[in-house]
């Protein structure tokens, strides 16, 4: 274990601008290109058989088509991403749906919400989230970036979009939300991956603090 | 794979509390000379690492190294491992990015002696050991060659038995001769029957050259990775452009999208 850090002789590091600087969290860089990074191929499903579903824990379901989804209010977002491999984006435009119109939704169609989600996807990708992350205007299922929709290798159709958590959070491919009553490890989480992921505490990996 | 928070059991007499949550332990920092500085290609260098107390890890896995300017500014930056599990040392091969933060000083300032910081191994998905059996299938581009050595190396120090067990075949595509890197211990891995290698040269060949030209494509694909119902394991490791290609022709290939794990591998600055 390192007492202190080692420091680098002769290294000064690219500082960012201190307007930026504080929008960035610790470890992180700015990157101005916008990286992929998903653990396996990217699906593709088309629009046509596509539909996006909450589900209670007692297996009550709401589910939506395409069209549907689209029927509901939009939002705007824009907010910083930050990745947990370094990078951060500032500034990010989505459009979307946010959780808390799904909810209110869906609860009309008696699904109850539970203290904790997990988000589920086209690929078997999962990850977990407690039910204060997602809702009161954190989160939404996004389709558009950059006023365009979507590009599949950035989770289009449609991702979840949870930006005050690292971005492997904003599952791409998002297909459902299943509510859980207790909190159920998603995919990165149990690959060595921490449970729940703020970049400004630095929760990376399984056991940061 | 990284285990969940496991719950232990309470020793308190009041059943109102909750059990004490027993964390498994933080990835620390730990303190890494250098040993070995090896010019691998002109733009890419490997630092061979003695790292006291590192815990192991498994092929395909990476670390955090952390840089520590005078006044205390601080940089991360994700690197592959390199080495396979069973050696001593530890090492990370990293592309030199010209207008890069990190890649330049850790390829041109660090030498032999030097200290650094790192933390790892982290990531228990794109991961390969020899254990798992195959054939292997492994598809890298440019510096992406990186925790696919990892696992050919981790096959070369298996005992026989696993060895004769995981066939591998790396389809490597580089821009040009000059640019691959561990060229001259990849032709040694490639003596082995079990072990097939192909390149292909994007930009430039040496005179003589035979063997593939052109970007990674369905044809090329086809020719040379192992049938759908051999079920080969397959690690893709490259740019976002290469990594999106290749997935997607696998899969269409008729290769289960479950077996085909990836990891886009953008040069960090």
């Amino acid at each position: 274990m390192a007492d202190e850090p080692i420091i680098s002789r002769g290294f000064r590091g690219r500082r960012a601008p201190a307007a930026k600087a504080s929008r960035l969290p610790p470890g992180q860089y700015e990157e101005r290109d916008f990286p992929v990074l998903s653990a396996g191929p990217t699906p593709h499903t088309p629009l046509s058989k596509w539909d996006f579903t909450l589900r209670g824990v007692d297996g009550a379901t709401a589910k939506w088509t395409w069209n549907e989804l689209q029927a509901l209010p939009h939002e705007t977002i824009t907010r910083d991403i930050h990745c947990v491999t370094k990078w951060t984006k500032f500034d990010t435009m989505w459009e979307g749906i946010s959780v808390d119109t799904l909810i209110a939704e869906a609860a009309k169609r008696g699904v109850q919400t539970a203290p904790f989600i997990v988000a589920y996807s086209d690929g078997g990708y999962t990850t977990n989230l407690p039910l204060d992350d997602v809702t009161g205007g954190k989160a939404w299922i996004a389709f558009g970036y950059d006023g365009k929709p979507l590009d599949p290798e950035h989770g289009g159709p449609a991702r979840l979009l949870v930006p005050h958590l690292y971005f492997w959070k904003s599952a791409k491919w998002v297909r459902g939300i299943q509510f859980t009553a207790h909190n159920e490890p998603g995919f990165w989480e149990v690959n060595g991956y921490h449970d729940r992921g703020d970049p400004w505490r630095e929760q990376r990996y399984t056991g940061d603090p | 794979m990284a285990g969940a928070a496991v719950h232990g059991r309470s020793v308190t007499d009041s059943p109102n509390l909750a059990p004490p949550v027993v964390r498994p332990g933080r990835i620390e920092w730990r303190s890494a000379t250098i040993l070995e500085v090896v010019a691998e290609t002109p733009h890419s260098k490997t630092l061979v690492l003695d790292v006291p107390g590192w815990p192991g890890h498994t092929a395909g896995q990476h670390i955090d190294v952390r840089l520590t300017a005078e006044d205390g500014y601080q940089a991360q930056r994700s690197y592959s491992i390199a080495s396979e599990p069973t050696r001593r040392t530890l090492s990370i091969t990293i592309e030199r990015l010209d207008d890069g933060e990190v890649s330049p000083y850790l390829t041109d300032a660090l030498g032999v002696g030097d200290r650094m910081e790192l933390r790892g191994p982290i990531g228990g998905y794109f991961v390969w050991d020899p254990s798992m059996g195959g054939p292997l299938f492994l598809v890298a581009g440019g510096s992406g060659i990186v925790p696919l050595m990892a696992m050919l190396r981790a096959r070369a120090a298996a005992p026989p038995a696993l060895r004769g067990a995981a066939a591998a075949t790396l389809l490597y595509s580089s821009r040009s001769w000059n640019d691959v890197i561990y060229r001259d211990e990849i032709a040694k891995l490639s003596v082995d029957p079990g072990v097939r290698v192909i390149h292909t040269l994007t930009r430039s060949q040496p005179p003589g050259w035979t063997g593939f030209t052109r970007r990674i494509d369905a044809d090329m694909l086809a020719e040379v990775t192992p049938a759908p119902p051999l079920r080969p394991q397959i690690f893709i490791c490259g740019p976002t452009a290469l990594v999106e290609t290749a997935a997607q022709i696998l899969v269409d290939l008729g290769h289960e999208p479950s077996r085909v794990k990836t990891e886009r591998f953008g040069p960090t600055g």
